[in-house]
């Protein structure tokens, strides 16, 4: 039989297929996590309300 | 031939990474990543570095995905075109349908990543700009006129004005100026391109005005978008995004454009074969170099405000 062989160029093309599948969809993890990372992280204040009121949630004008 | 050697026969042509990349049209995306990321930093709006990048990625995305719709529908011409017979679908390591189902679910990822990374007018522009492409241009307008080239060239010329809706939510004068600058410098540039690659259009039928109006009526064409773009480049040096570097890297580039198009009014048919239409791969050859220095002067010059607080005028 002939087919190792053969069967071996076909798992090396293959293989440089999926490695760039996979590379592209951990690039576009990173990508969403990067993305989420930074707008939480400038968009201000993050904290809501929880049934207990925060004095620091509370507009200045009421808390003072 | 035992179903084992037919089996691998039929792989030997299959697709490899490469391909679904060279589907995208990764120079003209390169294009687009550049005027695109102009749009962006010349706003007067800060823009986070990564949102920035993520944005740009994206814009990228959404052209490559145009570019693989493109591909889908043109194999039919693509494969009689020296120039793109090689591409991978023509070539046959790509099939129809997989162009196809790529340039759709890219083109669906793109808009919605860009809207969310950004906002939804950059998002919204960035699903015309698709839309304009493949429909419009690739369907409808490439194989019926031969202001193909006008129209579709808006397709290329949307990337600034997405990077700018990136930065301010919105579109502009300064937006509008940079798309319309991309927009009149298209058709000389693949005009002077259809001048000495006119075979490949006459094979394939697309109705290039070198093949229904003759190379002289296309000279003169040039010579008039060159005409019109200059004006209106050296404007954008007055509006907000403008200021001294870029007024004079306008007067040069523009007086030259002007130049290059005057001289490839004036010559003759029999000249121009006779030094293998030199002229004209040099204008198609510089006509590059003019888009990528005069965004490139716009992006010196807000560097030069942003990072020296230095006024536009």
């Amino acid at each position: 039989m002939a087919a190792p062989r053969a069967e071996h160029e076909l798992h090396t093309r293959r293989y440089s297929r999926n490695l760039g599948v996979a590379l592209t969809l951990v690039c576009f993890v990173f990508i969403v996590f990067g993305l989420t990372y930074v707008k939480i992280t400038n968009g201000g204040l993050n904290q809501g309300f929880d049934h207990v009121v925060r004095p620091e949630l509370v507009p200045l004008e009421e808390g003072n | 031939m035992t179903d084992a050697t037919q089996q691998i026969g039929s792989y030997e042509n299959e697709a490899q990474f490469g391909d679904y990349v060279a589907l995208l049209k990764p120079r003209v995306m390169s294009l687009v990543v550049f005027t695109a990321a102009v749009g962006v930093f010349v706003a007067p709006v800060y823009v986070h570095p990564f949102v920035a990048f993520v944005a740009i990625l994206f814009i990228a995305l959404g052209g490559g995905a145009s570019g693989a719709l493109n591909m889908w529908y043109d194999h039919d011409i693509d494969a009689v075109m020296k120039r793109t017979s090689r591409r991978p679908v023509p070539a046959g390591r790509v099939s129809k349908g997989e162009a196809l189902t790529i340039g759709m679910w890219l083109s669906f990822i793109a808009v919605v990543m860009l809207g969310l990374a950004s906002n939804w007018v950059a998002a919204g522009i960035l699903a015309f700009t698709i839309f304009f492409y493949a429909v419009i241009y690739t369907i409808w307008l490439k194989r019926w006129t031969p202001q193909n080239i006008v129209i579709g060239g808006a397709a290329g010329a949307f990337p600034p004005m997405i990077g700018w809706a990136v930065a301010t939510g919105g579109v502009s004068v300064e937006s509008i100026l940079m798309f319309v600058i991309i927009f009149m410098w298209t058709p000389p540039h693949f005009w002077a391109l259809a001048l000495f690659m006119n075979e490949d259009y006459s094979k394939a039928g697309v109705p290039m005005l070198t093949v229904t109006h003759g190379r002289r009526v296309t000279r003169k064409h040039i010579l008039a978008y060159a005409a019109l773009v200059a004006p209106l480049a050296i404007y954008a040096a007055f509006t907000s995004i403008g200021g001294w570097i870029y007024l004079v890297a306008a007067l040069y580039l523009n007086a030259k454009f002007v130049y290059g198009a005057w001289q490839l009014w004036q010559r003759d048919e029999t000249a121009a074969e006779a030094d293998g239409y030199s002229a004209e791969k040099r204008y198609f050859r510089f006509s590059l170099t003019y888009l990528f220095a005069s965004f490139g002067a716009l992006l010196v010059q807000a560097l030069w405000v942003q990072g020296f607080g230095m006024g536009a005028w």
